[in-house]
This record gives C-alpha cells, sequence and structure tokens, in this order.
C-alpha cells in the first residue's frame, strides 16, 4: 500500500467514524465535536488531492466560524441531553432503507464510471490557487459579488430574527 | 495515487450518515449540523472531480457552498433561538403547531 493510500484511509476512517459518534452521541455539544472531527477530516483529504485553499478554507470557515457558531447556540441555549422519544415507525422502516438505498444508488453509479476518471493529481499547491482564483474573479465575478450581497442579507435576517421583542 | 472513485464513494457513505442523521435526530441542533455534513460530503465530491478533471470550477463552486452554508448557519441559528425561546425546548416533536 502506497502512503497516500494509506493517509486516504486513516483519513477516511476519522471522517466516517465521526459522522457515525454524530448520530450515536445523545448530548448536541459531543455531535457538534464530532462533526468538527469530521471537517478536520476532509480537510486533510483536501490537502492530500492538492487543493490547498479549499483545506485552509475548510479549516478557517467550516472548523473555526460556523462550527463555534453552532457550538456557541447550544451554550446559549443551556441545550441538555436529547430527550429519548420513540422514533417515529415512518423513520424506521422508511428512513434507514431510503438512507442505504441512495447511498447504494450512489456507490452503483460511481462503480459503474469508476474507469473513466483518471485520479487526481497535485500539480503544484501554487499553480492550483493561482487557477482557482483566476477563475473565481473572472469567470464567477458576477456570482462572487452576489454572495456579498447574499451575506449581508443574511446577517441582516439574523439580527432580526433573534433580537428580542420590545 | 488514491483512485477518485474512492473519494466518491467515500462522499456517498458521508451522505448517506447525514440523511440518517436528519432522519433520526430529534434536537432541532443536531439535525441542522446533519445539513452540515451533507454540504461536506457534497464538497468531498466537489473537489475529487475538480482535481480529477484537471479544472478549478469545482473548487470554486465548493467556496460558494461554504459560503451558503456559512449564510444557513447565521440564519438557521436565528430561528433556532427564536424556536427555542417560544416553546421552551429544542425537541422538533415539540414543534407541531401546523400539525393537525
Amino acid at each position: 500500500m502506497t502512503a497516500p493510500l494509506a493517509i486516504f484511509f486513516v483519513l477516511a476512517a476519522m471522517a466516517v467514524l465521526g459522522a457515525v459518534s454524530l448520530i450515536v452521541q445523545r448530548h448536541p455539544i459531543h455531535s457538534a465535536l464530532s462533526l468538527i472531527v469530521v471537517m478536520v477530516a476532509l480537510a486533510g483529504l483536501y490537502l492530500l488531492m492538492g487543493a490547498e485553499f479549499v483545506a485552509a478554507v475548510q479549516i478557517i470557515v467550516y472548523g473555526g466560524a460556523i462550527m463555534v457558531l453552532f457550538v456557541f447556540v447550544i451554550m446559549l441555549l443551556n441545550a441538555g441531553e436529547e430527550e429519548r422519544t420513540t422514533v417515529s415507525k415512518l423513520a424506521t422502516y422508511a428512513g434507514i432503507p431510503l438512507a442505504l438505498a441512495v447511498t447504494g444508488l450512489i456507490a452503483a453509479a460511481i462503480a459503474r464510471s469508476s474507469g473513466s476518471l483518471p485520479a487526481p493529481a497535485p500539480n503544484g499547491a501554487l499553480t492550483s490557487t493561482k487557477a482557482l482564483s483566476t477563475m473565481l474573479f473572472s469567470d464567477f465575478v458576477y456570482p462572487f459579488e452576489l454572495t456579498s450581497f447574499l451575506i449581508l442579507v443574511a446577517i441582516l435576517g439574523a439580527i432580526v430574527l433573534a433580537q428580542r421583542e420590545n | 495515487m488514491v483512485p477518485t472513485s474512492y473519494y466518491l464513494l467515500l462522499s456517498a457513505i458521508l451522505f448517506g450518515l447525514g440523511i440518517v442523521a436528519f432522519v433520526f435526530k430529534r434536537n432541532i441542533i443536531t439535525i441542522f449540523m446533519a445539513i452540515e455534513l451533507m454540504l461536506n460530503a457534497v464538497n468531498l465530491a466537489f473537489v475529487a472531480f475538480s482535481q480529477s478533471l484537471g479544472k478549478p470550477d469545482g473548487e470554486v463552486f465548493v467556496l460558494f457552498v461554504i459560503i451558503v452554508a456559512a449564510a444557513e448557519a447565521a440564519v438557521g441559528l436565528g430561528i433556532i433561538i427564536l424556536t427555542a425561546r417560544n416553546r421552551r425546548s429544542l425537541n422538533v416533536e415539540r414543534v407541531d403547531l401546523l400539525k393537525l
């Protein structure tokens, strides 16, 4: 087994275990910490593929900002253990088969067409990030500007939603 | 080198686990985290395709997905705070005003 393959399997196991832990844990703060493990593992996978910039953004924005927001809200609302309610029959008898079916369907589609895709080859960190920024500020410049508007609207929405009524 | 299909398979597994978490968790914050997990799984597929095809388009999409996820987290958590304040509970079973 080559080194990249070994690293891939370690990180993939970390991501899957984190996701399973998110489901199994009953306290939301434990689920949040599990999700951070998944995100860090995914950042490692991005590095392995040679997408350094995306890996950095993943750590800073997802692992940093968004998860801090989650942890902050969990502590603000003083969220306790999840109540044990009976899971609805619909969730049990339709949810698990449906989730398995979706996973199986995607896996089957991947397995059928896997031969046609070349393996990701890291082509030098700087060129990858340079090409990314060139494309972001040339072809995607209007969507990029629109996202700043989106964030403005989201900030306003969050303030309006979370403020106390007088 | 790691084959692209391995990354895509991992992405599918993470997406499936996200669906399971979304269906089975009862805490509204954890359900929101399940959505983030699914978005992350999709991002992994995007980056895998992008690197495999040697084009940066996929990575640009990932950046947009992350931006939208951040905006979604801000608004969604605002809604969660509001619901928790009004219903005095984070359990989605208790949020049933629209239920007949």
